[in-house]
């Protein structure tokens, strides 16, 4: 009797550790199951590389290239305007708030603050970018685009707007990678290049980040990852319309397309949401093969 | 000459960091008093019991906080069962193989999966291949799915810091491993699991793009007290997706600011309770 | 005492914060010799090195009274920049602690930092400075690879030729030989020789043969107190003091 409940709870204990691996096995063969037969009707090239999205017209047409040049483009302005802010503030984390009472109290407080931002719902980021980045993209959007005869105006709701709530949205992973690589960094290194008579910023500068640079990119491939699947809040501020991915027009991503238009679509159209899917899906599986890649390599040093 | 250039570029950075530093701060502060000042009015009593509806005149949220509270519920009743159970087979079964590899992989690849595929994948094999529909069970299971790596590392970190000592005495006893692992290692894991536990809770409150495909967006409550058990298998929309439909398609900004006070409020309580668990975890904290 | 002193230092006292952890040293340093500092660890020995490049102001609660004068001049001045000091008061860790970046850029970052940007300047002086440390040969050939590639006693040769591209005049060696082999170890202790041509050294050790082998001067350390400074050989044959006495007949006993 004993014997028998210590073998089934091995069973099952080892059936879910299985779990994960069922799930990811899951949703790549569903992925690939349904995100296939889009690309075989309408073609490969018609698909990824054509410009035309007209899912409802007659003749109708799939192109998502404006999607996918959307979804890079938006991504590398975060990690852009993300990485050294939070990089920066990752420094100030670590070595500039280092000694002192009152610098401990601000890294505590600056720490609460960067958690309490990665907590907060993307859903509230979209609704406060639609309220408070909105209005202002537009003000400068009139500014700049004053007796443009071409440029269709957005209302505010852009390419911009988006790049500066997913860089925001970033932050807390961007940070958090890059203060534990630095804090992974020998005192020693510090010391040397103290001794040498440089200061305490040539020293972050010259010999804290490029030692701690392999940690750094860690962050930088997660926040990349964030970026891409990120969904919500970026459909709330960027408009929604299929562009060329320039700063004021607005523009559509991957992941805002499948949230936009999911409920409605139907036939090819629906097959075609879940090509975008698959087509998302592979970016974040390559993401994290560059990850594990990394990390192997970091080992090895 | 050389040294004064170097004090100015040295300046130059030390004021960038700081401005950086102050960035997150401002950010955080400026989301706060927004949301508060726009949404405070909105919050009442009234709005958090009752259901927005044109003939009775009341706008309120009750039934998508019914439903936040039925995915909760649900998504973690199975997944932590399976997540801890995941992190005592790589702890204390697997030993260091190949399997263990494989596991720890999969888990690190789940949990870099964007939530929107996670919605894609429920809808279309809970919700169309297992004929579940739009339901607070179909959301619930794929939201398991994604906290699933949540629970699993925290119970992980947690029993690798239960001594080894207690494992050989219990065994040395004569105890069987699972009754081991049931009386002594699950007991000193539990703030650990617990931390993972209020982790997936705040990422299940604070989701949404993965909900918009799986569960819908009904907003009424149910008529009785067991209607609550039916609505498992009833479309529901959480507090996230009524603030994005309220400010996107309804355009009733002062219920999503509302809502967004709500949800504030909670993941800030979340937060402080998953800090004040994690002290206990921690060698140095005097809870244990 | 002979030959002209390069550091003197006058009643320099050092606290962590209650801990008083230098007790009124008084002592002169002379240009072109090895000054050995001894005693049992904790003691306060590498404090007191440390307090002759600053490197005690990252530590927190830290007080120093008392004057410290290189060349004649205070380098407690609160005008002084620490930088410019250490430029001149160059360091040897106990670990090598080389960056984790080529030979060549590791001996190149002091002169980089103090703005030389000129490639034939820098080479000039990476070869001269590896030359200096006795390393040029084994590593000429392999410049641009890393420095963590490099055997533990190359390694802290590449510290010392670091430590000399920023052109000191005082080299502060903190127990610079503790993690090494005795292979190495003897290397390092002929550099010392020849480096005491040009440059003055202050040499923190725990291993009093070294201290013989290698010094000029002896300075005992016991519990923050400087208990007895002299030349060398008279240090360790007529000690003054009973507890240098039997600190070092302790050790050799």
């Amino acid at each position: 009797m004993n014997k028998l409940s210590e073998k089934l709870a091995h069973l099952l204990v080892g059936f879910f550790g299985c779990m994960a691996v069922i799930s990811v096995a899951a949703i790549t063969i569903y992925m690939l199951l349904k995100g296939v037969p889009a690309l075989t009707k309408v073609g490969i090239l018609d698909l990824l590389f054509s410009a035309e999205w007209k899912p409802t017209a007659n003749p109708a047409s799939f192109g998502i290239l404006y999607m996918i040049l959307s979804s890079v483009v938006g991504t590398a302005g975060a990690i852009l305007l993300g990485v050294p802010v939070g990089l920066l503030t990752a420094v100030f984390l670590t070595d500039i708030t280092n000694t002192g009472r009152v610098n401990r109290k601000l890294a505590k407080g600056l720490s609460a603050a960067v958690e309490l931002l990665a907590a907060i719902p993307s859903v509230i980021y979209g609704l406060i970018g639609m309220m408070v980045l909105n209005p202002r993209m537009y003000a400068l959007e009139k500014k700049i685009f004053t007796g443009s005869t071409t440029h269709q105006f957005t209302g505010g709701s852009n390419m911009l707007s988006a790049i500066i709530v997913l860089a925001i949205m970033i932050l807390p992973t961007v940070i958090n990678i890059s203060v534990s690589s630095i804090k992974a960094v020998p005192d020693s290194m510090r010391n040397a290049s103290l001794a040498l008579g440089a200061t305490k910023i040539q020293t972050i500068f010259k010999v804290v980040l490029p030692t701690a640079s392999s940690g750094i990119m860690t962050g930088i491939v997660l926040g990349i990852g964030r970026a891409l699947g990120e969904a919500m809040a970026i459909n709330m501020v960027a408009g929604g319309a299929v562009n060329l991915p320039l700063p004021f027009c607005s523009v559509k991503f991957l992941t805002t397309l499948l949230v936009s238009e999911m409920a409605y679509s139907s036939g090819l159209h629906r097959q075609a949401l879940f090509t975008v899917g698959l087509v998302l899906y592979l970016f974040i599986v390559a993401i994290n093969l560059i990850l594990t890649k990394m990390k192997k390599g970091g080992k090895q040093e | 000459m050389i040294l004064g250039k170097r004090k100015i570029k040295d300046l130059l950075a030390q004021i960038l960091i700081y401005l950086c530093a102050a960035f997150s701060v401002a950010v955080l502060l400026l989301i706060l008093c927004f949301v508060v000042k726009r949404g405070v009015k909105s919050v009442n009593w009234s709005f958090l019991t009752t259901v927005t509806s044109v003939r009775k005149q009341t706008v309120g949220i009750a039934g998508n906080i019914l439903n936040t509270v039925l995915i909760i519920l649900v998504s973690m009743l199975i997944a932590t069962p399976i997540g801890v159970g995941a992190a005592i087979f790589l702890n204390e079964y697997a030993g260091k193989g190949k399997t263990v590899r494989i596991i720890e992989f999969t888990t690190e690849v789940l949990a870099g999966i964007p939530s929107i595929i996670f919605g894609l994948f429920g809808m279309l094999f809970f919700g169309e291949t297992l004929g579940m529909g739009y339901t607070i069970l179909t959301g619930s299971l794929t939201l398991s799915m994604m906290v699933l790596p949540l629970i699993t590392r925290n119970t992980q970190e947690a029993l690798k810091t239960v001594p080894d000592g207690y494992r050989s005495a219990s065994i040395g006893l004569g105890a069987g491993k699972w009754y081991m692992i049931r009386t002594i290692l699950i007991p000193s894991a539990m703030p650990g699991i617990l931390t993972g536990v209020i982790l997936s809770i705040g990422r299940i409150i604070g989701e949404s793009a993965a909900l918009l495909l799986t569960a819908g967006s009904a907003k009424h409550l149910p008529k009785t007290f067991l209607g609550i058990f039916d609505k498992i298998f009833q479309s529901g929309g959480t507090l996230t997706i009524q603030l994005y439909l309220s400010a996107t398609s309804e355009g009733d900004f002062d219920t999503a600011f509302g809502i967004a006070v709500v949800l504030l409020i909670i993941v800030f309580l979340m937060n402080v309770l998953a800090k004040t668990l994690a002290r206990k975890m921690s060698p140095t904290g005097k809870g244990r | 005492m002979s030959g002209t002193v390069k550091i003197s230092v006058r009643d320099l006292n050092l606290y962590y914060g209650e801990n008083h952890a230098l007790k009124n040293i008084n002592m002169d340093i002379c240009e072109r010799e090895i000054t050995a500092l001894i005693g049992p660890s904790g003691c306060g020995k590498s404090t007191f090195l440390k307090t002759l490049n600053r490197m005690n102001d990252l530590v927190e609660n830290v007080r120093i009274t008392g004057q410290i004068c290189l060349d004649g001049q205070d380098i407690y001045d609160k005008k002084l920049d620490t930088t410019v000091l250490r430029e001149k008061v160059g360091m040897v860790f106990q670990q090598p602690n080389p960056f984790p970046m080529s030979i060549y850029d590791n001996i190149a970052y002091g002169p980089r930092v103090h703005g030389i940007r000129d490639r034939r300047v820098l080479d000039g002086i990476v070869e001269e400075s590896l030359k200096g440390a006795a390393i040029w040969d084994e590593v000429k050939d392999r410049l641009k690879t890393s420095a963590l590639g490099l055997s533990g006693g190359q390694q802290q040769r590449i510290c010392i030729a670091r430590a000399l591209a920023v052109k000191p005049s005082v080299l502060l060696m903190d127990e610079p030989t503790s993690a090494l082999d005795p292979v190495s170890t003897s290397k390092i202790e002929d550099l010392m020789e020849e480096l005491k041509k040009q440059y003055t050294i202050v040499i923190v050790t725990h291993n009093m043969q070294q201290a013989l082998r290698v010094s000029d001067k002896t300075a005992f350390f016991l519990v923050g107190d400087m208990v007895e400074y002299a030349d060398t050989k008279t240090l360790f044959s007529y000690p003054q003091d009973k507890r240098t006495e039997s600190y070092i007949t302790g050790r050799f006993g």
